[in-house]
């Protein structure tokens, strides 16, 4: 399942953001945040006891189910009380649940989390970003493998020279998409699409910031 | 490939002589004295001077510039562009402005990520790839058309160049690769480094076999080692470079005085057994921040003088 992969604040940024606020209200999700243990049940306890300890008042704390769905809305609700004597909310949700709380709450927050990117995991504590939503889709001529997403330059004309032993020049831990489309394509008897010059990409398929309307 | 351009290097291919190209980085400062410097020590050995365009993605004097600076001086700059930090409309608006100023050679590259250099936090461009570049350029001067379609009142005429390297792998793409890149418009090659000859007479091969040296000029690209120590840095920390254990271990051998001069040597005996190999047109002498060898390094090579056109 597609993932929003995130990563927690340094500590001193986050008390930057924390400054002159004592009471604090915190809210973790059970989804993504708990997948990649930035904000599941186990960070929201750590958080709370570390901001305790540096002084701060915890007003109470929530997990909700999914941060971005709209039942947020009503289960933030059964803790007004608690958010209510709260200076701040401190999420540790990606960032879709944070301004998602800030619409249902009307609350100041303060995001504990940086958003990475939309992605999946591939190994055991291992995330990888597999789509852009580039909304220009080349897929069907790269082996189904995504040269946008997953080259560090995004070329889509196959590999510029910096190939090493079929690793990105830039890091050496990542593979070179280009070799990994290469070995798909020669295995698919397609190495034809490769010779194909993908014209200039549209950056603005949507305009962004994106937003369409379908009919219903 | 009948001549295009007003380009110096396109006359001297196009007349079947070996071309010499050689380049300058410019300064990490606005001193144009560090470019002119440079150039004047170059300028009667080579055919044209490449300037780079940020290289390894520090920020530097820009390309464009430092080629006027050459231009001014009566030398045939080539302008190297890298798509990394530019649009399509900038991309479009540098290639105008070198052509206001009879800029007459372009390389178009990707450019180093900027992970590399002083920005590693800056946003990559990358808005078009490199052979979209070639394809811009040579519909901006053949066609006289803007990426959009519309007219460009007097078009660019540059000859119009990219590189490659036949050491990164897979090798059995990077023949492919020249091919496209000739498909995309490019009229020369100048190479990555060259240490690896077997490896680099293997590519030549394989791009005869399929008749490319017929249909671009292609430049070797060499860089004299300054001591042992490059030629490991070079080896073990360059991405896409392929340098030998044999060649590690000659500037090993020597010491460490007598260094410079092997690097020297193996540049000379690497430029004198590629002029054997069919299909090499020339060569581009990268010497980093030692432009003051590149005379000796051109005069042993026996490509001194160099004709005039």
């Amino acid at each position: 399942m597609i993932r929003s992969i995130t990563q927690q604040k340094p500590e001193a940024e986050l008390d930057r953001l924390l400054e002159g606020l004592r009471r604090v209200f915190v809210i973790g999700c059970g989804t993504c945040t708990t997948l990649t243990q930035t904000g599941g049940a186990p960070e929201v306890a750590a958080m709370k006891e570390r901001l305790s300890q540096e002084g701060k008042l915890i007003t109470g704390d929530l997990v909700l189910a999914v941060a971005c769905d709209n039942l947020t809305g009503e289960t933030l609700a059964e803790y007004g009380d608690q958010m209510d004597q709260a200076d701040v909310l401190l999420i540790m949700t990606c960032a879709f649940g944070v301004q998602n709380i800030a619409l249902h709450s009307g609350k100041l927050v303060v995001p504990a989390l940086d958003t990475l990117f939309i992605g999946k995991e591939t190994a055991l504590g291992e995330f990888n970003e597999v789509c852009t939503q580039c909304g220009d889709c080349i897929l069907g001529e790269t082996g189904g493998i995504c040269p946008v997403t997953a080259c560090h330059k995004g070329l889509v004309n196959g590999p510029c020279g910096g190939t090493n032993n079929g690793k990105c020049e830039i890091d050496p831990d990542k593979d070179c998409v280009w070799t990994l489309i290469y070995n798909r394509l020669r295995d698919l008897g397609r190495l034809d699409a490769m010779r194909k010059l993908q014209r200039p990409r549209n950056h603005q398929a949507v305009l962004n910031p994106g937003k369409i309307r379908i009919s219903v | 490939m009948s001549t295009k351009t007003p380009s110096k290097l396109e006359k001297i291919l196009d007349s079947g002589a070996l071309a010499v190209t050689s380049e300058c980085g410019p300064p990490r400062g606005s001193d144009p004295a560090a470019i002119t410097r440079k150039a004047e020590m170059i300028k009667d050995y080579v055919d044209a001077i490449n300037i780079t365009d940020n290289q390894t993605s520090v920020t530097r004097l820009c390309s464009l510039a430092a080629c006027i600076h050459l231009k001014q001086m009566g030398l045939e700059p080539v302008l190297q562009m890298v798509v990394r930090d530019r649009n399509r409309i900038a991309v479009q608006s540098d290639i105008l402005g070198a052509a206001s100023f009879d800029i007459y050679n372009m390389l178009c590259l990707s450019g180093d990520h900027q992970q590399f250099g002083d920005n590693p936090q800056g946003q990559n461009v990358f808005d078009l790839d490199s052979m979209q570049l070639l394809q811009t350029v040579r519909r901006m001067r053949d066609e006289g058309k803007f990426l959009g379609g519309d007219d460009i009142q007097r078009p660019p005429r540059m000859l119009v160049g990219a590189a490659a390297n036949p050491f990164a792998d897979p090798f059995e793409i990077r023949v492919p690769r020249l091919a496209k890149k000739i498909a995309a418009g490019a009229e020369f090659i100048q190479t990555q480094c060259i240490y690896n000859l077997e490896k680099f007479e293997e590519w030549m091969k394989l791009a005869r076999d399929r008749g490319l040296h017929e249909k671009v000029h292609i430049l070797a690209g060499v860089t004299p080692f300054k001591s042992a120590g490059m030629a490991k840095y070079m080896k073990n920390r360059v991405p896409g470079m392929d340098v030998p254990d044999d060649v590690v271990k000659r500037m090993s051998g020597v010491p460490k005085e007598n260094q410079p001069q092997e690097g020297i040597d193996i540049c000379v005996e690497t430029i004198t057994r590629l002029q054997e190999c069919e299909g090499v047109r020339g060569f581009h002498i990268m010497a980093i921040e030692w432009e003051e060898k590149v005379p000796e390094i051109v005069e042993r090579s026996g490509l001194y003088p160099r004709p005039q056109v």
